[in-house]
């Protein structure tokens, strides 16, 4: 039972990222119909980024500020630069836009930093609090909690209250009419995709800490999973990513806790097959769709 | 394999009602074959005039062309995206290596036995690629490549998590019987190894040459453009989709079976992620649309590290910053390449070259 306990409380911190960075697919997907293939290698960058500023200030938070900034910086260039120009023909045209862009990061991490495993420390402790014989959480995990949700809270007062959030909506639900009636679509495009990258370079940052450590690969399986969580939520809809990250990180701390984490890519393969081949819409696909 | 003859009937009619010297333009299947037999011939000289480390070049580029034509049909003719194809080729080689294992640890020597494991590969692989491609018919676009995505990336996961059966981290190695002794007691290794891999190269495009002009190659097409429009036509849109992931799935076990024997072992790091990627830029670069785009993007999979080597040689660095640059520069030349070629020039190498070759005919033909 304290296991169980154990188990489920480490799911949802690990949940809590997929959810942020299956958060951050969705918008881009919202905004521009695009998967953002290159959503891992492009938080991988700016955790590097915070990698180097870490060591040259000697401060984490120093660093972690960096990485959102380079985060948002990140996404707007891709779109200014590279995927404003993708033609539409095909769907696939993006996606193959989107795995050079992971080519060119990697290779260019590689060449900077070397294709070693970096240290990537914590903020804070990562050893559980216990109460009462039962394992819960460390005070790392709560952190994980409180950033996620912050940026959940954000962007959903962000959307639903602001002006800008508004007309964020109208250019990706009605590009022509918006554009006639003044809003600056081209903008509202890029500030999608900065503040999808933003998201994804807070993920990156809470992730890499738990694995292995700073690797231009080290966001491939989180990539994957996160995907994963965004396909299980449904890609149209933000709380959907939330549930969907939720529900893999559960998945996947079970599965690595009673049978083994070898087998958790495997479990994560089995599941994203399971949901695209009975609800390729999602779990939450009819409500979405009532809503919109 | 020959309904061609049949439906191109009136296109060859209108070309040439001349008659007999048509014969080999009339029929698509004949002219294949002499391309084939060209090839071959080619092959087998330039074999002879190439030093032993290109022979084994020449053979890797035949090993990657079997995987990248496949992956054209599947991508570029019937338009499913694959990220998994790395996956696949995993597939092919650990089967060769299993079966081969299997013969010498019966005791069992005989020249056939690497066709035998060879054939296993394209099985084995048809058989995965038949349970990949039945989830795929139902998915679109980036869901498609979202699941072959998390194929590629689990797939060495499983190679690690049965290290008993695969060797784990390190893999297995490929036993392989040298070449047979008719052909000499000092025929090299090398051409040997380009003789295998370009025979099982050479017979792959036959057959998908063929293929892709035959009724079920318009049927990939049909779909590839207009999914509702085929299913109107009477193409049963599914069952193609399948098909041509079946058949590009075999033709990537065989690519990737090819490459184990030519390494001699396999492991998962060879085929990693970064492998799948490379064979979707290399048709991507070579041209989408057609078989010949394979070609370049196999030969590019071969040449582009060999280039980049010699050009980080030009600069004197130390040892470790060079080891970072040749990692990782034809990655990088790849990715910009890819991002390049797909807004600019769709259509790759091969379609420049047609465009330039319409060109230069126009201007000959005022």
């Amino acid at each position: 039972m304290d296991r169980f306990v154990f188990l489920t409380f480490d799911g949802l911190a690990r949940g809590a990222v997929y959810a942020a960075f299956a958060l951050a697919l969705v918008l881009i997907w919202r905004a521009a119909r695009i998967v953002n293939f290159a959503q891992g290698a492009m938080a991988v960058a700016t955790a590097y980024v915070a990698h180097s500023v870490s060591t040259a200030t000697g401060s984490y938070w120093l660093g972690f500020v960096a990485a959102l900034a380079a985060g948002l910086l990140l996404g707007a260039v891709v779109d200014v630069a590279v995927m404003r120009f993708v033609g539409h023909s095909s769907p696939l045209n993006a996606v193959i836009v989107a795995l050079g862009l992971v080519l060119v990061i990697q290779a260019v991490l590689g060449i900077v930093y070397g294709n070693e495993f970096l240290p990537a420390p914590a903020p804070f402790d990562r050893t559980a609090f216990t109460a009462g014989g039962l394992v819960l959480l460390s005070p790392y995990d709560l952190f994980v909690f409180g950033a996620v949700g912050a940026v959940v809270l954000g962007l959903a007062w962000m959307f639903g209250r602001t002006a800008i959030g508004l007309r964020m909506r109208a250019a990706a639900f009605a590009p022509e009419v918006s554009r006639l009636l003044g809003v600056n679509v081209g903008g509202m495009l890029t500030l999608g995709w900065a503040l999808a990258a933003g998201v994804g370079a807070l993920a990156g940052m809470l992730v890499i800490p738990t694995e292995l450590g700073l690797h231009p690969h080290a966001m491939d399986l989180v990539f994957v999973s996160a995907f994963t969580a965004a396909v299980v939520g449904g890609l149209d809809s933000p709380p959907g990513a939330v549930i969907g990250g939720l529900v893999v990180g559960l998945l996947l701390s079970y599965v690595s806790g009673y049978v083994g984490s070898d087998v958790t890519p495997l479990a994560v393969l089995a599941l994203l097959l399971v949901v695209l081949l009975t609800r390729p819409g999602g779990l939450f696909a009819g409500v979405a769709a009532r809503h919109v | 394999m020959n309904a061609p003859t049949r439906v191109t009937a009136p296109a060859s009619a209108a070309v040439g009602s001349a008659g007999r010297g048509n014969r080999l333009r009339r029929s698509t299947l004949l002219r294949h074959l002499a391309v084939a037999l060209v090839a071959a011939l080619l092959l087998v000289a330039a074999s002879y005039g190439l030093e032993p480390f290109r022979n084994f070049q020449l053979a890797t580029v035949a090993a990657y062309l079997c995987a990248t034509a496949g992956l054209t049909v599947l991508t570029g003719l019937n338009g499913q995206l694959s990220l998994g194809h790395g996956a696949l080729m995993a597939t092919g080689a650990y089967t060769v290596a299993l079966t081969q294992g299997r013969f010498l640890d019966s005791g069992v020597t005989s020249g056939w036995l690497l066709v035998v494991s060879l054939l296993a590969s394209v099985l084995v692989t048809v058989a995965v690629g038949a349970v990949i491609g039945l989830a795929a018919a139902r998915l679109r676009g980036p869901y498609l490549a979202g699941l072959t995505l998390a194929v590629a990336v689990v797939v060495p996961a499983v190679a690690i998590t049965f290290d008993g059966v695969f060797g784990g981290e390190q893999g297995l190695s490929v036993p392989v019987e040298p070449p047979p002794l008719a052909l000499g007691p000092y025929f090299p290794y090398e051409r040997w190894q380009a003789w295998l891999a370009g025979a099982a190269m050479l017979l792959t495009m036959l057959l998908l040459a063929n293929l892709v002009r035959s009724r079920f190659g318009r049927a990939l097409r049909a779909v590839r453009d207009d999914e509702v429009a085929a299913r109107l036509a009477g193409i049963h849109v599914g069952r193609t989709q399948v098909l041509a992931f079946v058949v590009s799935a075999g033709c990537a076990g065989l690519g990737g079976g090819l490459l184990a024997v030519l390494a001699q072992s396999v492991s998962p790091g060879a085929f990693s992620l970064t492998l799948s990627l490379f064979l979707l830029m290399a048709i991507v670069i070579g041209g989408l649309g057609s078989l010949a785009g394979a070609v370049w993007g196999a030969v590019l999979l071969v040449a582009l590290p060999d280039l980049t080597h010699s050009v980080t040689e030009l600069f004197t660095l130390s040892p470790s910053v060079a080891q970072r640059w040749e990692g990782n520069l034809p990655l990088a030349i790849f990715g910009v390449t890819l991002i390049v070629v797909m807004i600019a020039a769709p259509g790759g190498i091969h379609g420049l070259l047609t465009r330039a070759g319409r060109l230069l005919a126009r201007r000959r033909r005022p």
